[in-house]
């Protein structure tokens, strides 16, 4: 019983990270019907930046809560630019044309961050600063959770709440459901869809930014290509939610976080990318609108 | 000068040509509306007012102003709004999101409230929906969402798209009431619509559009005594 708790909280905590790229592929696909490979790259460039900003906050000589907050926002800062460079420059010139272009487009972007990532960071693994020193935490008789988990657990929530609270209650949240709804419909309520659009791409690349932040603290080996597996996963995740759908995104990046842990505690570690592609194909086959979504064909 | 003029518009969806060489005007206080056949090019018109389709030729002034090439979200902010074909409510959004996302564009919080109570007087069961999301509502509720929300931006112009389509005929008396109602509180209304019975009864004048042309334009009560409207679109 034990273990299987273990597992849970493991998986648990593994799958808030999934949510958090998993936000991003939803919304930017609930407002463009696009998907937007390169988003786990981003979640690299975030892991990245946050290397770079410990160095600058000289967190790694001399750690602190306090720095590993700034380390976090700055990465998430950074990376909605990113996120907003690319929406300008890459998506927003084929957003007229067929959806193939838009979806070649973002492979294209995907590969560029790639190369491009390990034309400017290198190709080998990079040791991410230890910002937060591990100590474990008693919960139960054989159950424990690192702190470095709970604050994967805690940001991850406090996010995901947030962005909840702003979606559902404020102007421009509001907007963004508007204009996922109807773009044209969206304009004539005065609305820039283009703005919305962009600031869409902020929020999700920030999200990204955060889970590679986090990631980073507890395995703390990070390289360009780190993004392609999680990234992929958590756009299974978003399917699996009802892609377009905010809620239907945490609790697929949770059911995809804990059935890896599982897979890999009870069956083998061999299997554990494989469950992704499992949970793909079996909700295709049963419910191919995913967990959340509304069976609705899709509009055009 | 009228408050609103569209001269001489040529509008293409690739090789087809939609709207011919149109011109239309509404003076300030009245209802106008616009009537014709399914295809003729009344969604293409009130589309092309408003910023969303571009213009080939021609132009569309408002209050003095060109407003051709202004992209449709600042054309709400100058003080033309308008309720759509098929209605288009935010389906996600509860009756009073959708009514707040009206009045997008205003800061005034106060005035908006007010505006919105207006609203819930004006269409009461908006008022006990409000709570509500706008997709599960009647055709003819989100209608009157569709209306109530154009209006919340404040307009002096609205542009209305077939209030009268797929709605019950009880439903559609009370629509056109309202929309009498707020033409006299000072909104011009350019309405299209295929009702054309309802539509020239509560217009001043009217044009009737055929294929992408404008084909006939008078007092709304002549157009209704005119005998090839009333063989045409007046069914006898
Ligand atoms: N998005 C579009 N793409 C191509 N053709 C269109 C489009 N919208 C309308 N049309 C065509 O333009 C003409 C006018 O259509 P529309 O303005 O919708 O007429 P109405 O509102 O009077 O029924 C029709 O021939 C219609 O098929
Ligand atoms: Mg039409």
């Amino acid at each position: 019983m034990s273990t299987f708790l273990q597992q849970l909280v493991n998986g648990v905590t593994w799958g808030s990270v999934y949510a958090l790229i998993a936000l991003g592929y939803t919304m930017v696909y609930g407002i463009l019907r696009l998907i937007n490979f390169a988003h786990g790259d981003i979640y690299m460039l975030g892991a990245f930046i946050g290397l770079y900003a410990s160095r600058w906050f000289n967190a790694a000589k001399d750690p602190s809560p306090v720095k590993a907050l700034l380390v976090l926002l700055t990465s998430m800062l950074l990376s909605a630019l990113i996120g907003m460079i690319i929406e300008r420059l890459a998506y927003k010139p084929v957003r007229k044309s067929p959806r193939l272009s838009a979806l070649i487009t973002a492979i294209g972007v995907s590969l560029l961050l790639e190369n491009g990532g390990a034309l400017v960071f290198g190709e080998d693994q990079k040791f991410f600063p230890q910002l937060i020193p591990q100590k474990t935490i008693a919960l139960m008789a054989g159950v424990s959770i690192s702190n470095q988990q709970l604050i994967v657990l805690v940001v991850s929530i406090v996010l995901m709440f947030g962005l909840r609270m702003f979606v559902l209650h404020t102007r421009t949240g509001k907007a963004m459901q508007a204009v996922s709804h109807s773009h044209m419909a969206a304009s004539l309520m005065g609305i820039s869809v283009d703005r919305i659009i962009t600031f869409t791409f902020m929020i999700g690349s920030s999200l990204a930014a955060a889970a590679g932040v986090l990631v980073a603290l507890q395995s703390p080996k990070i390289e360009p290509y780190m993004g392609i597996m999680p990234g992929l996963k958590a756009f299974v995740a978003a399917v699996l939610g009802g892609i377009g759908n905010i809620p239907g995104a945490v609790v697929g990046g949770l059911v995809m976080g804990i059935a890896e842990v599982m897979v890999t505690g009870y069956l083998s570690p061999t299997y554990r990318d494989a469950i992704a592609f499992v949970l793909l194909i079996v909700i295709l086959l049963v419910r191919p609108a995913g967990i959340f979504g509304k069976a609705v064909t899709e509009k055009v | 000068m009228s408050q609103l003029s569209v001269e001489n518009l040529d509008v293409y969806y690739g090789a087809v040509h939609a709207l011919k060489g149109v011109s239309v005007h509404a003076e300030a206080g009245e209802i106008v509306t616009l009537i014709g056949a399914n295809g003729a090019g009344k969604t293409t018109l009130l589309r092309t007012i408003s910023g969303l389709v571009p213009a080939k030729s021609g132009r569309v002034m408002f209050e003095g102003r060109d407003i051709t090439r202004v992209p449709a979200h600042e054309i709400v902010a100058l003080g033309l709004s308008q309720s759509p074909e098929g209605r288009m409510v935010f389906a996600n959004l509860s009756v009073e999101d959708n009514l707040e996302m009206g009045a997008y564009i205003r800061k005034d919080k106060a005035g908006i409230r007010e505006d919105r109570d207006a609203m819930y007087q004006l269409f009461p069961r908006l008022l006990e929906r409000r709570k509500q999301l706008s997709g599960t509502l009647s055709g003819g509720e989100q209608q009157m969402l569709a209306i109530a929300r154009a209006l919340m931006s404040r307009p002096r112009v609205v542009l209305l798209d077939e209030p009268s389509l797929g709605i019950a005929p009880l439903l559609v008396r009370d629509i056109f009431k309202n929309i009498v109602e707020i033409n006299r509180r000072g909104v011009t209304v350019l309405l299209v619509e295929q009702n054309a019975h309802m539509a020239l009864s509560i217009a001043r004048r009217g044009y009737v559009l055929e294929t992408g042309k404008v084909v006939l334009e008078d007092e709304a009560a002549k157009l209704a005594a005119n005998d090839e409207v009333r063989k045409a679109y007046l069914g006898g």
